[in-house]
């Protein structure tokens, strides 16, 4: 039964839903919710960006970028035009799609430094604009974002709403939403990585030539897998703008785009569920050490550094790592 | 017969150095090509001309008529026709079998609306693919490794592996670069087993290869190369008593 498990390819997903669902039998300050959605929403936009950095070893330096064109393209409908919130968020995607794909396109054939400095270019082009169009974007001082609606049933963490005859506050609620955004994030990753698409993305990472030979246009796939990770953030952003109840150009920033891609180093490259545990760190952490919020980014170049050199690989696969060589061990020593 | 692949007057120039210089020779569908000369001649360097990693400095290449110089790899691929390398280039970041399923791509028509919600069939396409990719596996001789991370197999099996690959891909053609390098005895002669039975299925198999032992049984024709140029072409009988080739190698 055991073993079953262990073959069975969606065993993170399932490892994860149990997460997500026993929490709240942790947890019930409003803050700590408020805390656990905002992770759930920046892991989603992390499981995305994975596809492309640990899945397709591409580079983007840039992906704030995305995530802010959609927390501000669904605050700016869906707070001036009267939009609702789920076709903000649905035009938001295709819209970034687009962008993503066009951007991508040329700057895909660029490699290593080059591709860094590219996306970079592009992070900091969205978050100059978000700042510069104050008449839509209220500039740096940021703008409102109206609460998050579902065929005119509004989701606000102020609410009181009741599920399954439960009666549960609108934390909760955000929570419980974020969370299953969350997992189907994961879900939707996983069948992509588990599939030919999958494995022709994977496929540029080992070898381009390889791949090439036997027939992928690793050119389109690169495009492909940047237009998706791009659609995650931008997906995540929205949701993200609608909680917060604000948003700034922060969103957008650069440093918010190192804080996602130093969370897929951390968590593990090329692994979903250790990516989200790099999440889980680095939202956390900074709350663990408060007094020293300058030091911020300080802090973030550091774990960066030491993950790359002490454990290449990120938490999760090291640590797998280490514990099947343990059993291994164990069961030489028992022969 | 016609010709599957034709070479015309092919050149290839890096800066001052010709690699490669007014090579002309074809190869009919079914046999055993294989390409030999000293380090150095210009075997890679013609590998990598036909199967469109360089792109020639002049002359053509011509695969089934159609001419396929200017074609980018993926594009050969789709025309049926697939390579090995001398330095392995196998996805150590996949599992063996996932390696040899990539060789699948071309068969495995998917799009993102099946992948993304794993609809039925995704996952037809999927067993189909494994259980063809598994048999391959099989038949080049690494089958216990199916679902071993590439990464922790040995250079032989590897070497076998990146035929599975190839041959996923039902090419007409394959290229097969130095197969033998860094292989003992053993695996060698079961190599030459491997491309008779390969060339048994009727897919045309071209070599580059420095073992002459393995060359010379399993060839129907050669071509010997020397600094780029062609110093002699025939059955293996012409070439072992060709003088010019004796004095090449054996420095006459």
């Amino acid at each position: 039964m055991m073993a079953q498990f262990s073959q069975f390819r969606l065993k993170g997903l399932v490892f994860l839903a149990i997460v997500v669902f026993a929490l709240p039998l942790f947890i019930s300050n409003p803050f700590h919710y408020s805390l656990a959605t905002q992770i759930a929403l920046i892991a989603g936009a992390v499981v995305g960006l994975n596809l492309l950095v640990g899945f397709a070893g591409q580079i983007s330096l840039g992906h704030a970028g995305f995530f802010g064109i959609g927390a501000y393209f669904s605050g700016i409908m869906t707070s001036n035009y009267g939009w609702s919130a789920i076709p903000a968020l649905i035009v938001g995607a295709v819209g970034v799609a687009v962008i993503a794909w066009v951007v991508g396109r040329p700057i895909l054939r660029l490699k290593g430094h080059y591709l860094s400095m590219a996306t970079l270019a592009v992070g900091f082009i969205i978050a100059i604009i978000l700042n510069n169009e104050r008449e839509l974007t209220g500039g740096p001082d940021g703008m409102p974002v109206p609460s998050f609606d579902v065929f005119g049933w509004e989701l606000s963490v102020f609410g009181q709403y009741s599920l399954f005859g439960m009666e549960i506050s609108g934390d909760l609620a955000w929570y419980l939403f974020a969370g299953v955004v969350l997992l189907a994030a994961v879900w939707l990753a996983q069948n992509l990585i588990d599939s030919p698409i999958g494995r022709a993305l994977r496929s540029v990472h080992g070898s381009e030539v390889a791949a090439s030979v036997v027939g992928v246009n690793t050119a389109k796939y690169k495009s492909l897998v940047f237009v998706i990770s791009a659609v995650y953030a931008s997906v995540m952003g929205a949701l993200y703008g609608h909680f917060q109840g604000f948003i700034t150009p922060s969103v957008a920033s650069f440093d918010f785009s190192i804080l996602l891609i130093t969370m897929v180093v951390l968590g593990g490259m090329g692994s979903t569920i250790g990516v989200i545990i790099g999440a889980v760190v680095l939202e956390l952490l900074p709350q663990l050490l408060a007094d020293f919020q300058e030091m911020e980014m300080v802090l973030f170049g550091l774990i960066l550094m030491l993950t790359m050199i002490f454990m290449p690989k990120g938490l999760l696969p090291t640590a797998a790592n280490f514990l099947a060589k343990r059993r291994a061990k164990s069961a030489g020593g028992d022969a | 017969m016609t010709a599957l692949v034709e070479v015309n007057n092919l050149s290839k120039a890096f800066g001052g150095v010709h690699a490669v210089e007014g090579v002309s020779f074809s190869v009919e569908a079914g046999q055993v090509y294989s390409v030999i000369g000293p380090n150095g001649a210009g075997k890679t360097t013609l590998f990598n001309l036909i199967t469109g990693l360089y792109t020639p400095t002049s002359g053509e290449v011509k695969l089934n008529g159609e001419s396929i110089a200017k074609l980018q790899p993926n594009q050969l691929a789709e025309r049926g026709m697939c390579r090995t390398f001398q330095q392995m280039q196998i996805c150590m970041n996949m599992t063996a079998i996932e390696n040899v399923m990539l060789g699948r791509h071309l068969t495995l028509k998917s799009n993102l609306l099946t992948t993304l919600f794993r609809l039925p069939a995704l996952t037809r396409g999927e067993k189909a693919a494994r259980k063809t990719s598994a048999e391959l596996m099989e038949f080049v001789g690494c089958g216990e490794y199916l679902d071993t991370e590439a990464s922790a197999m040995s250079y032989g099996a590897l070497k076998r592996l990146e035929i599975a690959r190839a041959l996923a891909a039902e090419p007409k053609v394959v290229l097969l670069d130095e197969p033998a390098a860094g292989l003992n005895a053993v695996e060698t002669a079961a190599l030459e087993d491997l491309i008779r039975k390969i060339a048994e299925q009727g897919i045309t198999v071209m070599l580059v290869e420095h073992d002459m032992k393995l060359v010379m049984g399993i060839s129907d024709r050669l071509l010997v190369l020397n600094y780029g140029r062609v110093l002699a072409e025939g059955t293996p009988e012409q070439i072992r008593t060709n003088p010019d080739v004796i004095a090449a190698y054996l420095g006459g």
